[in-house]
């Protein structure tokens, strides 16, 4: 599994990008770059240019976005839409100042957001739901199509329609849930637990359980391939890349890529082909080629700077980086 | 790495001080800056940057462990903090005043990412001069917090008379005679007395004597929750204690809310240090036995309903 030649480099293509503080989230709009930060500021970037803008009063917790916007929830108890002009726009407010724990957004615009056990989901034309989760949520996620939200929470997921009275369906399995994904073709839903694993549903009438045990620690990052067959996670000493062909994982092992003597923190596929980006707590960021493991050094180690958030821009020709010591940068892939 | 952050689990019953310690705490000049985890967040007079509203949320660890409670809300709020490294230099959770301190303490042995990033340096527990004694009586959570304790803050002394304080001294006492204690009015102790304590801290545990050392003579025998300290004056054999300890916390875990040794075990010349909470055990060998110390094996459990006899003998069949 490791090669025996030193990765070939990709350095000389990295424009490194001072983010000063904690990346939470890094994402691609249509003008440029947007990090979200754990001091509570977003970082806008466009070809070198930067401009910091102050979005939440405390810090950063959770971020998403769409085309034109980052979306983040903070410890002020604000979700706010911060674009590449302008001020940011406050989306919604916990009364009571409480931390906003997970945000997620859909292709067509639903957004969902908790604070506490309070979930709250909008949809495209701003109305508004309101579900009381029996613990605090600390993943969200919606379908791929359609407009049900996944809660992950102690014991189980949630499984919501906001526009129905509907009671939630809800998939039991006994754990705390912590970060939530659903595959692209609707299928599979997957959590990441506290308990060093991920555990799956295949949905259906009857849903089925699918286990995936064996981490060093909690795998908090997920990716799913471009073609849905392939789902990448953090937590063990190289990127864990699970099967999700016909029935799911369940008795395959999984490919192990990148394996070095550090630990992986993010993962993030590419957009259109089976290259995955591994960035791990030492700092040091591979590119995968999953087809044949081989590897490209995007970034070599570096103290204290464990990688916090990565972001494929949508063509599939930038991926974008941040740190937990508040380095960041941007990669162009070579044509 | 670097250093981890210390963080100070406060617990007391309802109305004992609590809140009036944390607000000392926090507004007191002392250079240090806090991120206060509290419970009953806005209602509690507390205001400020970094404080966080909590909800208790208590689950167990599929680790078959059946005590093994961890509280997750500690961890996500945890997690969230460690974004903002830097803006603090220790932490303080506040607990609700009818809470288990065992899972709050447990979370910090069982979370790999909490034990990496920071660490339990004490419980302090607020108690009230005037109403411990009938709390005692109806409140087990009341018991189990004083049992908990490495630092007991005796509050509103300035509410009962000198007979009656030293009565409730001694009922603390019989519970707990290891935790250091403070006597206080409107909860006015020295800041430093609580920080820093390092009471989780192997390294630090450097004996276990009783603080208050006539502790529990005339009281103990009435108490359910009491502490017990057995002695084999020599060495033991690690072949015989490892599995005996390791049986006790798997058995009796649920009913051990603390315990402490310090072992000498046969031909090795380091201390045999460990602490353990409910069926959670961390030990390791420490510093060399000095030359004229005294070589010897001493276990300090608090519980509930333990049975005295059963554990000395189990001990002294340890001995090498």
């Amino acid at each position: 599994m490791t090669t025996l030649n030193p990765p070939t480099s990709l350095r000389e293509h990295v424009t490194p990008i001072a983010a000063e503080t904690h990346v939470v989230s890094a994402h691609w709009v249509k003008q440029g770059l947007l990090f979200g930060l754990a001091d509570g500021r977003v970082l806008r970037w466009r070809d070198g240019a930067t401009e910091f803008v102050e979005a939440h009063a405390g810090g950063i917790l959770c971020a998403t976005g769409d085309g034109g916007r980052l979306i983040s929830g903070g410890d002020d108890g604000r979700v706010v839409a911060t674009g590449f002009e302008g001020e940011p726009v406050e989306l919604a407010k916990d009364p009571k100042r409480r931390w906003i724990d997970a945000i997620t957004l859909s292709g067509s615009g639903n957004l969902a957001w908790n604070s506490g056990k309070t979930v709250q989901a909008r949809d495209e034309k701003g109305r508004v739901r309101t579900l009381e989760a029996a613990s605090t949520p600390q993943g969200l996620v919606f379908a791929p199509k359609g407009y049900r939200l996944a809660i992950a929470q102690m014991n189980g997921v949630s499984l919501w329609y906001p526009n129905t009275e509907a009671k939630p369906e809800f998939l039991e399995w006994k754990g705390s849930h912590l970060d939530v994904n659903w595959s692209s073709d609707g299928r599979f839903v997957v959590t990441s637990m506290q308990e060093n694993a991920l555990h799956g549903w295949k949905l259906g009438d009857k849903p089925s359980h699918m286990r995936m045990t064996g981490y060093p620690a909690k795998p908090r990052s997920l990716s799913w391939s471009h073609d849905g067959l392939w789902l990448a996670s953090s937590g063990a000493d190289g990127a864990i890349v699970w099967p999700f062909q016909g029935d799911g994982p369940q008795g395959k092992a999984p490919r192990e890529c990148g394996v070095r003597h550090a630990r992986v923190t993010r993962v993030a596929f590419h957009p259109g082909a089976l290259v995955l980006a591994i960035g791990y707590d030492d700092g040091c960021i591979l590119l995968v080629r999953l087809t044949d493991g081989s590897e490209l050094l995007v970034r070599p180690a570096k103290r204290g700077s464990g990688i916090s958030a990565f972001a494929w821009d949508k063509a599939g020709k930038r991926l974008a980086f941040g740190a937990e010591d508040g380095a960041a940068g941007v990669l162009a892939l070579p044509s | 790495m670097s250093e981890k952050i210390p963080v100070t689990v406060l617990t007391g019953y309802l109305g004992a001080g609590k809140t009036t310690l944390l607000n000392r705490i926090l507004t007191e000049e002392h250079g240090k800056k806090f991120a206060v985890i509290v419970n009953e967040f806005g209602e509690a007079g507390i205001d400020g940057d970094l404080v966080v509203g909590a909800d208790e949320e208590v689950f167990e660890m599929n680790n078959g462990c059946i005590c093994c409670t961890v509280r997750g809300d500690l961890i996500r709020i945890l997690d969230g903090l460690m974004k903002r490294k830097g803006k603090f230099d220790a932490i303080i959770v506040e607990t609700t005043g009818l809470a288990d301190p065992a899972p709050v303490a447990q979370t910090f042995f069982v979370d790999q990412d909490v034990g990496d990033a920071t660490r339990l340096d004490a419980v302090v527990t607020v108690t009230d001069a005037k109403w411990l004694k009938d709390r005692l009586k109806d409140a087990p959570e009341a018991k189990n917090q004083i049992a908990f304790a490495d630092v007991i803050i005796l509050n509103k002394t300035d509410l009962v008379t000198p007979e009656e304080l030293a009565e409730v001294e001694a009922a603390i006492r019989a519970i707990n005679p290891y935790a250091k204690l403070h006597k206080a009015e409107r909860a006015n102790v020295d800041i430093a007395a609580l920080l820093d304590r390092n009471a989780f801290d192997l390294d630090r545990i450097l004996d276990i004597e009783p603080d208050f050392l006539e502790a529990g003579h005339h009281h103990h025998h009435a108490e359910d929750v009491r502490s017990i300290s057995l002695t084999v004056p020599g060495d033991v054999d690690p072949e015989k204690f490892m599995p005996w300890i390791n049986d006790i916390a798997q058995i009796q875990g649920p009913n051990i809310l603390r315990s402490k040794g310090i072992l000498s075990f046969k031909d090795e010349p380091r201390r045999f240090v460990f602490q353990g909470v409910h069926m959670i055990l961390d030990g390791d060998l420490q510093r060399d036995w000095k030359p004229g110390e005294k070589r010897e094996s001493r276990l300090v459990f608090i519980g509930r309903g333990l049975n005295e006899n059963e554990l000395r003998k189990g001990f002294e069949a340890c001995a090498a």
